[in-house]
């Protein structure tokens, strides 16, 4: 097909229905969506109607209470605490996995598969719920936070990790095992050297995501910033909250200004 | 001295190798010629056993092979391995590379904690002078050049201290001006130190400059093994079945002839000086 002095360079989809191929996908993907939406209620006269109490809302938070920003000092700081212990504990609970939960340097399949299913469970919970069971195991406080974070982390980043050590060149590998090099020489002359960098790029993007969890970890009295954000709000003292809402603002956006540059330096 | 017997390879009902056998005399260089796909890679990847055969037997240095992890380890120090690719660790330092190589003598935890005996580090520094190389020793190896960063991987090999050297089309990425290069380090190094080479190449007129003996691998079997005097035009054709470009194989035939030219006057030079 040809339209004046362009050409469409598109394969035509293999199989026999063709472009017709497209009739069913389409139509399959549209029902879902519409059964979707049927199902969330999504409704634009029902955000249209509910503009006004949002105005509401942000007049009553209007002006934010700065006053009231000193008392958040503490907590803030404490949520950076637990985003970094939280961190930290995470990468020493992925660092002995992922290399067993790599395809090419596990030992045998069934420890590899065992061991990803063991990251996904460890990942599939939030750690809001994590956070909760650690409240009722250690009690109320930041430590329960820091527990949640390094748990829901350590299955990310034990991913993550193996996922970089799936990629790297085996040559150099390869070139080890025949100088005669054992598998902790291999380990650490041929595997580190090649996943570090995307190593320290992920912790780092796990830090700024952690920081932003640790903001909401203290609305189920996990510590942080998020237990006066909440406490506020049950107190309908909304120029407070709006002073919370600032400061998890700036803790979020210095988390992601500082690992961006971080990131950068290390290519 | 490596001996081969009646060695096969087959990956699933293909078969790589049947039935080589081939005997790698001490401090010789020897040239393995072939298509792609003839066996080539897999014949030294066996000796080597990175690659486990799946029949005959393998002898080095009249031991044969068991499959014990200590015995592994002992047969890799001595039989060291180049590669097409290099293989170099990139983010590491040419001297840690080249390390690399002694590695099979080293403590894994003090090494690991980039702790290595003087001693190591000396045979290290000496193998990168072999190949013209000290000045790179504290550059990353991926700041090196193709031709550079295959001479530190002949140093990484030379850093074992080897009786014999796997070398796995080690200038098939070179141009033809370095490929001299690193071929003539290769060869000078192995024999300063009496080390065998068992070299695979895809160019004919390499072979035959550098190999003191050829071998001609096609279809998994030893089509030729022999002087390179004797690589004649039909011999070529053997090699690489359906070859039919008559510039290689005049230029295969010249190269033979200067070279049986060379072989002959030289005798005649010595038979004279014996007559004087």
């Amino acid at each position: 097909m040809s339209l004046g002095t362009l050409q469409f360079v598109v394969n035509k989809p293999r199989g026999p229905l063709g472009w017709w191929i497209l009739a069913p996908i389409v139509g399959i993907a549209g029902a879902v969506l519409w059964w979707s939406a049927v199902g969330t209620q999504l409704s634009l006269s029902g955000l249209v109607a509910g503009l006004p109490w949002i105005a509401d809302f942000l007049d009553r938070m209007l002006p934010p209470n700065f006053a009231f920003m000193q008392k958040l000092v503490k907590p803030a700081i404490e949520t950076v605490q637990i985003a970094l212990w939280g961190t930290l504990l995470g990468i020493l609970l992925a660092l002995p996995v992922c290399f067993f939960a790599a395809r090419n340097l596990s030992p045998y399949a069934w420890v590899f598969h065992g061991l990803r299913q063991v990251l996904n469970v460890m990942r599939g919970i939030n750690e809001i719920i994590l956070a909760l069971i650690f409240v009722a195991a250690v009690g109320l406080g930041p430590f329960a936070g820091v527990l949640a974070i390094a748990i829901h982390g350590a299955g990310m980043l034990g991913k993550f990790f193996a996922e970089a050590i799936e990629e790297i060149d085996e040559g150099p590998l390869d070139a080890l095992r025949a100088a005669g090099a054992g598998t902790l020489q291999r380990i650490v002359f041929g595997v580190l050297p090649q996943v570090l960098p995307a190593w320290i790029g992920v912790v780092l993007y796990r830090f700024e995501t952690n920081i932003r969890v640790s903001t909401v970890l203290g609305m189920v009295g996990a510590g942080g910033i998020g237990f006066e954000l909440i406490s506020s709000m049950k107190l309908f003292a909304y120029e407070d909250t709006a002073a919370c809402v600032l400061v998890i603002l700036i803790l979020v956006l210095a988390a992601d200004l500082i690992s961006s540059k971080l990131r950068a330096m290390i290519r | 001295m490596i001996e081969i017997r009646r060695l096969a390879k087959s990956y699933g009902s293909h078969q790589a190798l049947k039935d080589v056998s081939l005997t790698i005399r001490p401090g010789e260089f020897v040239v393995v010629l072939g298509p792609s796909g003839a066996g080539k890679s897999t014949l030294l990847r066996c000796i080597n056993r990175l690659t486990p055969p799946t029949g005959g037997e393998i002898v080095v240095d009249g031991a044969p092979f068991s499959s014990s992890g200590r015995d592994l380890r002992l047969l890799r120090r001595n039989v060291a391995m180049i590669f097409q690719q290099h293989n170099l660790v990139k983010r590491l330092s040419v001297l840690k590379n080249v390390l690399v190589g002694r590695m099979a003598d080293l403590s894994p935890v003090l090494s690991s904690l980039q702790l290595f005996p003087e001693a190591d580090v000396k045979i290290a520094m000496h193998c990168l002078e072999q190949v013209a190389m000290v000045h790179k020793a504290r550059s990353r190896a991926d700041a090196l050049s193709g031709g550079e960063q295959q001479r530190v991987g002949i140093a990484r090999a030379l850093a074992q201290q080897p009786r014999f050297m796997l070398a796995d089309e080690p200038v098939a990425s070179l141009d033809p001006k370095t490929s001299r290069v690193v071929l003539t380090y290769l060869k000078k190094s192995c024999k300063d130190s009496n080390i065998a080479v068992l070299c695979n190449l895809h160019q004919i007129d390499y072979a035959l400059e550098f190999g003191e003996r050829i071998v001609g691998l096609s279809g998994g079997e030893v089509v030729y093994d022999g002087a390179p005097g004797g690589v004649s035009g039909d011999v070529i054709r053997r090699i690489y079945p359906g070859l039919d470009d008559p510039n290689v194989l005049d230029a295969a035939q010249r190269l033979t002839e200067r070279r049986r030219a060379a072989a002959e006057a030289e005798t005649a030079a010595t038979v004279r000086e014996e007559r004087v």
